[in-house]
């Protein structure tokens, strides 16, 4: 235990951590950013479960965009994320991440696309239902 | 540990022009924040895991074998229950916070369980959910949509179910020590976990649930 408190101590050198240590939260933007998120929500739940749209395709792309900007405000209100925490470490971190989530998803759509080209017509859904169907 | 605290007293004593071992003692600078950015790149290699089972799931998330799609068996009711369940363990987490901002450890104690409960709402909903595939023959190893849907969904609710252990464990922490300095980042650290794995859910409903209904 006193282990715990020299370390707390001798590594900080001060006994008064209120303001170097915490990122500064107000409840403001919890609550832009929870309201900000229920819309963002409700959007594509309403789309999809409605069926506002008559093509699959643009749901889905609308969608998508939905989601992206959902996640940058969890990201800046939640996360308190901006680019002069750690003094722009964790944005740096961040955009590494997110090229790597990048390659790593469109890289794998794009070699992956011709995945079930030449698999049998047996293995396929939509074939085996119109199979049944000519029964 | 005494060996350190001896020789730092020696050299204190000394003085380090006399002793030479004393150019070598590196006076070690922690930096500000330093677990939290320490925090924010595990956050971040575990981002990299979602991405490949998102990436995982957007290759083979409709070789369904024969076997159910997501239209047949996604029910979006439990869905939007789940979501909401999420986001508003996100504000009452906000709330602890803010507690936790202004000294006051019943608040923050108060919402950070009220943060919870809603963590085993949403568990129990999902666990639900897999029960009931399950039991309609929609197991992972039916198709390949299914092992990418329980792999990347079912990694998600182990991160929760977790996030709710670290959360009851601070509960008795805060509960014996307080507010003390090392509380609040446990608290800070488990904030950035907790929203964190909300980010990851807005991706699993939009590109599993949502895209796989549509027509």
């Amino acid at each position: 235990m006193s282990a715990y408190h020299n370390n707390s101590h001798d590594s900080h050198g001060n006994h008064d951590h209120h303001d170097d240590d915490e990122v500064h939260v107000s409840m403001r933007d919890y609550t832009i950013g929870f309201v900000l998120a229920v819309v963002l929500t409700v959007i594509p739940f309403a789309l999809v479960m409605g069926g506002l749209i008559e093509s699959s395709l643009t749901t889905a792309l609308v969608i998508l965009g939905l989601g992206a900007v959902q996640m940058v405000v969890h990201m800046v209100y939640f996360l308190h994320m901006n680019s002069k925490s750690e003094g722009g470490w964790t944005m740096l971190a961040l955009m590494f991440t997110l090229i790597l989530v990048v390659i790593t998803l469109v890289g794998s759509i794009w070699v992956m696309y011709h995945l079930n080209t030449n698999m049998m017509p047996g293995m396929n859904h939509e074939a085996i239902e119109s199979i049944q169907q000519l029964k | 540990m005494s060996d350190l605290a001896m020789n730092t007293a020696m050299n204190a004593s000394a003085g380090s022009s006399i002793d030479p071992s004393a150019r070598y003692y590196v006076k070690e600078h922690h930096p500000k924040n330093g677990s939290s950015l320490g925090f924010w790149i595990y956050l971040m290699s575990d981002c990299l895991i979602f991405a490949c089972l998102f990436a995982t799931y957007a290759v083979i998330g409709r070789n369904y074998a024969g076997g159910p799609t997501g239209a047949e068996i996604f029910d979006l009711n439990l869905v939007a229950i789940n979501t909401a369940f999420l986001l508003l363990s996100s504000i009452t987490y906000g709330v602890a916070m803010v507690g936790m901002q202004n000294r006051k450890l019943n608040t923050t104690l108060l919402w950070l369980g009220i943060t919870g409960v809603l963590g085993l709402a949403f568990l129990a909903v999902e666990i639900y959910e897999f029960w009931h595939f399950i039991s309609i023959g929609a197991t992972p190893q039916r198709s390949g949509f299914l092992t990418a849907f329980f792999a990347l969904v079912g990694t998600h609710g182990l991160h929760v179910f977790f996030g709710i252990i670290w959360l009851v464990v601070l509960l008795f922490q805060l509960k014996k020590h307080g507010l003390i300095v090392e509380n609040r980042r446990r608290v800070m650290c488990l904030s950035m976990f907790w929203h964190f794995l909300d980010v990851i859910w807005i991706g699993v409903f939009t590109f599993v649930y949502l895209m796989g209904v549509l027509p």
